[in-house]
């Protein structure tokens, strides 16, 4: 495979075309706004929670294919996992996209490992982190004692 | 084709020394970013090695050989570039770049002119060198910024111009060429009608140095700022073009050596210009390759370049236009090897990323022009844009590059 059909796999493609989870979800626990100004990428991520359980989750934004793909792919992960599996989740994500996966991470990956290609490209890293990026920082919000800041 | 006649493709090719290296996966390099940086031909790179192998010396300080060599050589660039723009080589000020040489007017001139009541004018279309360091001085100054706006081509508008130049404008600053979209602005026009309400008139030529003939008595501005490295010249060297008159009159704006006439601990008076501006010890070696940049380009003929420009710029727009799909973003009827464009449900980094596949090399993003791209309601475009050792032959492949993007994702 070159290094290009690496990067733009048919799950990649297909999720950009119709991106799951792409909707508000009103009443949130928590949300974030995600920017990447080089680029311009921005997008929102809005999520419930259920005690340590991300119940529901879900985005919206502009950016390319990479980016739009990886948050579909990301809603699509992290529902109905802890808050510590996430993370657990992003660290391999992270590891992956940057080419320095450890042994194992591919195994408890699962659909997200369609994004190894991105490796190959260090300007795209930043597009297929942000939406992670972004969930981070709503699961942050979620947990803030005082509520969600407006 | 009349003007290809004039340029030899392939001496000039030759100069290039990239041109022959490859790019992704080996595949040869089609260089389309010429707006974001120019490529160097072996003249410039010598000049660079030559001064570093035989003729490094600090400039008017020393009283040995090297250092007057040195010197002789630096104050001949300034002479070539003076020529180079048709102005007197004490109106050329030799900054880092134009970002460099707007916010010099502006935190000189500006900050120790403006007042509250007056007004900057600007435009829509400005890359956020010639954006930012006004609005900063304005609200150091308490003086108010305004924007002409843009058309849906891509154009200023010139009936909100009249309406918004007065009295209270003290400054025009509008990019000679738009590096999103490559809109020629009439600045000549522009320029009289500003200097009839008495304001000064900034021109941002970091797009138009190396792509048009510029002669500031021409032109009719008061500043111009271009970029050395978009100029065929190395990076970390740009040049401020200002009226003798105004400069004499303008404060330092950064301060050390080099820049001084007496110094003393209670009292110090400052050096003349264009010394005055060039605090510390220059690019000195960039500035003597920017010498050998500008007699390079002299050589191949600005007039030359412009219209092989032209011909690559006219079959880009109609090549990549035909792929569906496409829209052309920038339709303005004056346009320089600028050829922005979006591509139906194809993001602009996804279609930069897929012509990079193909060894071909283009800029997709907001092009330091938010402003501009919010008003066209798009987050980023895909750039293409030419320099005059581009061939015909790249262009095709530009548009096959963009069949592609358009296959991949359909």
């Amino acid at each position: 495979m070159s290094s290009l059909s690496e990067l733009y796999q048919n799950v990649i493609l297909e999720h950009n075309r119709s991106p799951r989870n792409y909707r508000v979800i009103e009443g949130a626990d928590g949300q974030a706004e995600g920017n990447n100004p080089l680029c311009g990428d921005r997008l929102t991520v809005w999520l419930k929670v259920e005690g340590d359980v991300i119940a529901d989750v879900s985005f919206q934004g502009l950016g390319c294919a990479i980016s739009r793909a990886s948050a579909s792919l990301m809603t699509a992960a992290v529902k109905g996992k802890s808050v510590e599996e996430v993370e657990r989740m992003f660290q391999r994500f992270h590891r992956l996209v940057t080419g320095t996966s450890e042994a194992g991470d591919s195994e408890t990956l699962g659909k997200l490992a369609v994004f190894s290609g991105v490796s190959a490209y260090p300007t795209r890293v930043k597009c297929a982190s942000l939406p992670w990026h972004t969930l981070k920082a709503a699961m942050l919000d979620e947990s803030k004692p005082e509520g969600r800041e407006q | 084709m009349k003007s290809a006649l004039l340029l030899d493709l392939e001496r000039i090719r030759a100069d290039f020394p990239i041109l022959t290296t490859a790019a992704r996966d080996g595949r040869p390099l089609v260089y389309l970013d010429n707006a974001a940086t120019s490529q160097k031909p072996r003249q410039v790179i010598e000049a660079l090695t030559r001064f570093y192998a035989g003729g490094n010396a600090n400039i008017h300080r020393g009283l040995h050989y090297l250092s007057e060599r040195a010197t002789t050589a630096y104050d001949g660039a300034r002479e070539k570039v003076a020529s180079f723009l048709g102005a007197a080589p004490s109106e050329i000020v030799f900054t880092r770049g134009t970002t460099e040489a707007i916010n010099l007017v502006a935190q000189s001139w500006g900050r120790s002119t403006l007042r509250p009541g007056d007004e900057v004018l600007a435009t829509g279309m400005e890359h956020h060198a010639n954006l930012v360091p006004w609005q900063l001085v304005c609200e150091q100054t308490g003086a108010r910024f305004r924007a002409v706006p843009v058309t849906d081509r891509g154009e200023l508008d010139l009936d909100a111009f009249d309406g918004l130049l007065s009295d209270r404008t003290k400054l025009f600053a509008v990019g000679h060429i738009s590096n999103a979209l490559g809109t020629v602005n009439p600045v000549r026009e522009l320029a009289a009608k500003a200097h009839a309400r008495g304001a000064l008139v900034l021109v941002d030529g970091a797009q138009s140095a190396p792509h048009l003939p510029v002669d500031m008595s021409e032109l009719g501005c008061d500043f111009y700022a271009c970029s050395g490295h978009k100029m065929c010249g190395p990076t970390g060297v740009g040049v401020l073009f200002g009226r003798r008159e105004l400069l004499e009159k303008m404060p330092p704006w950064q301060t050390g050596g080099d820049m001084i006439e007496r110094v003393t601990l209670e009292r110090t008076t400052y050096a003349a210009p264009p010394s005055r501006f060039e605090a510390g010890t220059p690019p000195i070696a960039e500035v003597i390759a920017l010498g050998a940049a500008v007699d390079y380009l002299r050589s191949v003929g600005l007039e030359a370049i412009g219209a092989w420009e032209g011909e690559l710029l006219a079959r880009a727009t109609e090549l990549v236009g035909a792929v569906p799909g496409v829209r052309l973003v920038g339709t303005a009827p004056e346009k320089a090897a600028v050829l922005s464009f979006v591509l139906d449900g194809v993001h602009p980094h996804d279609v930069g990323t897929i012509l990079d596949d193909d060894g071909i090399a283009v800029r997709a993003g907001h092009h330091c022009a938010q402003p501009l791209m919010d008003r066209l309601g798009l987050p980023a475009t895909v750039r293409a844009s030419f320099a005059f050792y581009n061939t015909m032959d790249e262009v095709e492949a530009l548009a096959r590059g963009v069949r592609r993007a358009a296959e991949v994702f359909g």
